[in-house]
């Protein structure tokens, strides 16, 4: 029966005319083409967003037996009037503003330094391009080896030496708790991985900068301090914009380096969002409602930043 | 203007030809620039050195104060990381000596008995490691064939509301993994797909389906539609002029889409840490719950993110041409 409706169509398009027979089949390609990637898209991201949408509005927890009991809005009010939700935006917020912050500056110091051609550059490109290619949690796991306050690189590498003076992990200095020092380490981890990204997307912008209009700048005597600020930064923004963008994406969403670090300790002093919505969605008492709600105001925030991501993306795209 | 053109120069001029390019000064400063840049990398490089040292440390040397940087390599942390061993009793240890002075031991059970170890097995982390393998390999197949039917219809075909359906597909892209893994984490349970192959092949093929799809849109972009035409006007089919032009056309594209997709499969964490128990669980999240009696195992530790750095280096490598597009999902081409 099948096979029947099949062949019958075949022969039916073959007595078509050739046009309105290959618009035909440019339409079946493109559906039969699309619509695995849409399909799986839907079932593995859209509909589970759904899900958890209704979720966020019940009590339940994965490891009860009961069914969901409806809440209505309390769980969002709940979370927003919560301190530790609070606590970890604001670590987040730190996190972000810092790591990026710092990854900007070195990286596209960086790419000034290395956009010369000389001897063995593409070499030394590369081998700078490295940390950011590695699985964040492994990087995590080395460098609290490195920060180890016994027998760590790091401490030997910036004179602090003498055992016990310094443990960024555990946020202590001569055996004083110092505040933010966890973070800071974690930080300083995310820009040695990050910074080669900037640096990458920032070179591809100086390269795209034309010769002439340097030339014409020394034509006219100006200073490099002012080629750099009317020439090279204009030129290099829509880039430099893009790259800051996806870290900042990039840094809100980050889990995998702290888990490997410090597992958001000492205390909850680098629990970021990603981290304590991990906290109380898996650990203890799987309060998968609650969660949801979390994740939702979470997810907000990240759509709103990614679109502005790829609007510029598009835009570069374009230039 | 003849003669100009037989006596110009007879190889181009690649070189800069501004006075300030080639005077002394610039010279100078160009060669202490290359020098800056030569030490920055070697700064950045330190801790990569520092694993690599550490993955062929012994235990005490690992823990030496101050860090070592000369010592006598071992294979004590690969030993650490692949086998399951315990503390042999001395009538076994000789019955051992004696196998080894026989040379019936292979180097792991040497190095196990000169700390008078007997080796019992193979580690989990052997199991965790072919998992990897098993998923990463089959959800990178998965993810660029479905990448490149669905990028090439992006390339070449007018879609409605073609923009926001690229935006929908990238954006699952930018969720942190938690808040997906919430509401998948429940379904998974409800349908047996917790801690298990397929589901966490299904589940890595869409983690990397956005990017395979941008990406080889991009890579589709660049190929000129005109060759696709004149097959067309030739008589070709759609499909045969997809298959036997424009596939042949993207194969670097389709082969640098894979090895990135690869690499992220490989590196992946937080789904495999939230979605697997024991049965599917992929490398990454065992590697932190490395601990032996004794405190951490650094060595083994080492070793194993030895094997998470020795693939990345060749293919940062190998790829370099196309990391740029890489990250930043096929939009922006050097």
């Amino acid at each position: 029966m099948a096979t029947a409706t099949v062949e019958s169509s075949v022969t039916k398009s073959r007595v078509q005319p050739q046009s309105a027979q290959r618009q035909l089949s440019d339409r079946a390609i493109m559906n039969l083409f699309i619509w695995p990637t849409l399909l799986l898209l839907i079932a593995f991201n859209f509909f589970p967003l759904f899900y958890s949408l209704y979720l966020s509005f019940t009590n339940y927890r994965a490891t009860a037996t009961t069914a969901p009991v409806w809440l209505g809005i309390e769980n969002y009010a709940n979370i927003l009037t919560s301190p530790d939700l609070w606590q970890a935006f604001t670590t987040s917020g730190k996190y972000v503003l810092f790591s990026v912050a710092l990854q900007t500056i070195i990286g596209f110091a960086l790419a000034m330094l290395v956009r010369g051609k000389f001897r063995g550059s593409g070499l030394i490109t590369t081998l700078i391009l490295i940390p950011m290619m590695l699985s964040p949690v492994v990087v995590g796991l080395f460098w609290k080896l490195m920060y180890n306050p016994n027998f760590g690189y790091f401490n030997y590498l910036i004179g602090m030496g003498q055992e016990g003076s310094l443990d960024m992990i555990a946020s202590r200095m001569f055996n004083q708790p110092v505040p933010n020092l966890a973070l800071a380490a974690v930080i300083l981890v995310d820009v040695w991985m990050w910074s080669p990204f900037v640096m990458l997307l920032v070179l591809s912008g100086l390269n795209a900068i034309p010769d002439y209009l340097y030339e014409a700048a020394a034509i006219d005597r100006a200073s490099s301090w002012f080629q750099f600020w009317h020439i090279t930064l204009p030129q290099v923004k829509p880039l430099l914009l893009i790259a800051v963008l996806f870290r900042t994406i990039e840094a809100l969403k980050s889990f995998d380096l702290v888990m490997g670090m410090t597992g958001g300790g000492p205390g909850n002093q680098t629990e970021l969002v990603a981290v304590y919505l991990y906290r109380v969605a898996f650990l203890g008492q799987f309060r998968s409602g609650y969660a949801s709600a979390l994740a939702y105001i979470i997810l907000i925030i990240v759509i709103a930043i990614s679109n502005l991501y790829i609007r510029n993306l598009n835009r570069a795209k374009g230039a | 203007m003849a003669s100009f053109a037989e006596s110009g120069p007879r190889r181009p001029v690649v070189e800069s030809i501004r006075v300030d390019k080639v005077s002394p000064g610039a010279r100078a400063t160009g060669a202490v620039r290359a020098l800056i840049v030569l030490l920055v990398a070697l700064i950045m490089l330190i801790p990569i050195y520092v694993m690599f040292a550490t993955a062929f440390k012994t235990r005490i040397d690992v823990t030496a104060s101050p860090p070592k940087i000369f010592f006598q390599p071992t294979l004590e942390g690969l030993v650490l990381l692949f086998t399951d061993r315990a503390l042999a009793a001395p009538a076994r240890v000789q019955e051992l000596q004696q196998l080894e002075a026989q040379g019936k031991l292979n180097l792991f059970e040497q190095l196990a008995l000169a700390s008078g170890q007997e080796i019992t097995g193979p580690s989990p982390y052997v199991g965790r490691i072919v998992n990897s393998l098993i998923i990463a390999g089959a959800s990178t197949f998965l993810s660029v064939l479905l990448g490149v039917l669905a990028g090439y219809a992006f390339s070449r075909f007018n879609l409605p509301g073609k923009d926001d359906l690229l935006f929908f597909i990238l954006s699952t892209r930018m969720l942190p993994a938690v808040v997906v893994t919430i509401p998948l984490f429940l379904m998974f349970r409800q349908v047996g797909l917790y801690d298990n192959h397929i589901g966490m092949i299904l589940l890595y093929t869409v983690f990397n389906l956005s990017f395979s799809v941008w990406l080889m849109k991009g890579f589709f972009d660049e190929i000129p539609r005109e060759y696709e035409e004149a097959a067309l006007v030739d008589g070709y089919s759609r499909l045969q002029t997809f298959f036997k032009i424009v596939l042949p056309q993207s194969v670097s594209g389709i082969a640098a889409t894979t090895v990135f997709c690869l690499i992220f499969a490989w590196n992946e964490y937080a789904f495999a840490l939230m979605m697997t128990a024991e049965k599917a669980r992929t490398a990454p999240p065992s590697i932190p719950s490395m601990i032996g009696r004794g405190g951490v195992e650094w060595a083994a530790i080492a070793a194993g993110s030895l094997g998470f750095l020795i693939p990345v280096v060749i293919i940062t490598f190998a790829l370099r041409k196309y990391l740029l597009r890489g990250v930043t999902f096929g939009a922006i081409r050097q």
